[in-house]
């Protein structure tokens, strides 16, 4: 494989870029968004680490971390893993305590987030992915997903107001004392928590940037966007809009 | 202040306000015409709020991107990134 040009020189500005991947029967997607973490940090030449935290996954999914750790090394893979599903926030909260870089990126180890540009630049305290805006989209949606998604936005925006355009994703990059100062004051669950970290972050004062996303369908597993869901966003909504 | 309270805060000034006018509260004896335009201003608002809902909720779902060139994008990844995990020896 031919090497790009400086791909082999360290951006010497001291940044270091961890990013924190909850995981929960991921044993298919793991390996490929750890190949293509590496791959990226790799040709821009940023220093990262990639902490893994496995939620007692019972189709293997540490085993499957532990080999990746042999191939990229410990420095470069860490493992956290806990022992049963606790959700997203705790996550958070156990994979920052062991992050040693300054700046914290959060995604989804589904491979559902593409991104084409760049989300450093602009010196933000939280940038935000957005499907809606930019060349930010969507792939292998149907009309009644997208409705729903624009609709509940929509929703959204009137009542809440946020400065984002895109609160449900969870594609983002956070400076790492913003984010530790944001996970404390949130109490949702799930991708209302997202949410509320958004606002919250707005309501702090802090600076939120975006850069448009693909959403690419989930390629392996299931995705969950029943009635059950709608009515817990709804209900997670209603509530933000009380409490904040 | 919440946004609920916000809204609470809101509509109560803009319905105050609309009462008023309406039902010439403080006996200001504004004209006739004032008072027969607020008097259908909630309803009015509330369908011209419903129309433009409708109008970008539409607008945006018409002009919602979909991202051909990232599936395929992301479809070579996977295939070339399980080539070279196999080569590096991860056992799938």
């Amino acid at each position: 494989m031919a090497s790009r040009k400086g791909s082999h020189q360290s951006r010497g500005n001291g940044d270091k870029y961890s990013v924190l991947l909850p995981t929960y029967n991921e044993r298919e997607n793991l390996p490929l968004i750890v190949w293509l973490l590496v791959k990226y940090f790799g040709e821009s030449g940023y220093n990262y680490e990639i902490i893994v935290i496995d939620d007692g996954s019972p189709d293997g999914t540490l085993e499957v971390a532990e080999q990746l750790q042999k191939i990229y090394g410990e420095d470069k893979i860490l493992l956290r893993p806990r022992a049963k599903k606790l959700g997203l926030g705790t996550a958070y909260i156990h994979g920052i305590k062991h992050a040693t870089g300054n700046y914290v990126f959060i995604m989804d180890a589904d491979l559902s987030h593409h991104v084409s540009g760049s989300p450093r630049e602009g010196g933000y305290d939280l940038v935000s992915g957005t499907r809606y805006r930019g060349d930010g989209g969507v792939y292998g949606w149907d009309l009644r997903r997208k409705l729903i998604s624009r609709g509940a936005n929509y929703v959204t925006q009137v009542l809440l107001r946020p400065g984002a355009s895109d609160l449900t994703g969870s594609f983002r990059l956070y400076k790492k004392e913003v984010l530790e100062s944001l996970v404390e004051r949130c109490v949702s669950k799930g991708y209302v928590f997202q949410m509320e970290m958004i606002v919250r972050a707005r309501q702090g004062n802090y600076t939120v940037g975006e850069v448009p996303i693909s959403f690419v369908d989930r390629v392996y597993g299931e995705s969950k966007l029943g009635g059950n869901e709608i009515v817990s966003f709804l209900k997670g909504l209603l509530t933000l809009f009380a409490t904040t | 202040m919440t946004k609920l309270l916000e809204w609470v805060f809101g509509v109560s000034v803009i319905g105050a306000a609309w009462a008023l006018v309406t039902f010439d509260l403080l006996n200001l004896r504004l004209p006739v015409a004032y008072k027969e335009v607020a008097w259908p201003m909630p309803v009015y608002l509330l369908v011209v709020f419903g129309c433009y809902s409708l109008a970008t909720v539409g607008y945006r779902v018409a002009t919602f991107n979909d991202c051909e060139e990232a599936s395929k994008e992301l479809q070579d990844q996977i295939k070339e990134a399980k080539e070279d995990l196999r080569k590096k020896g991860l056992k799938m």
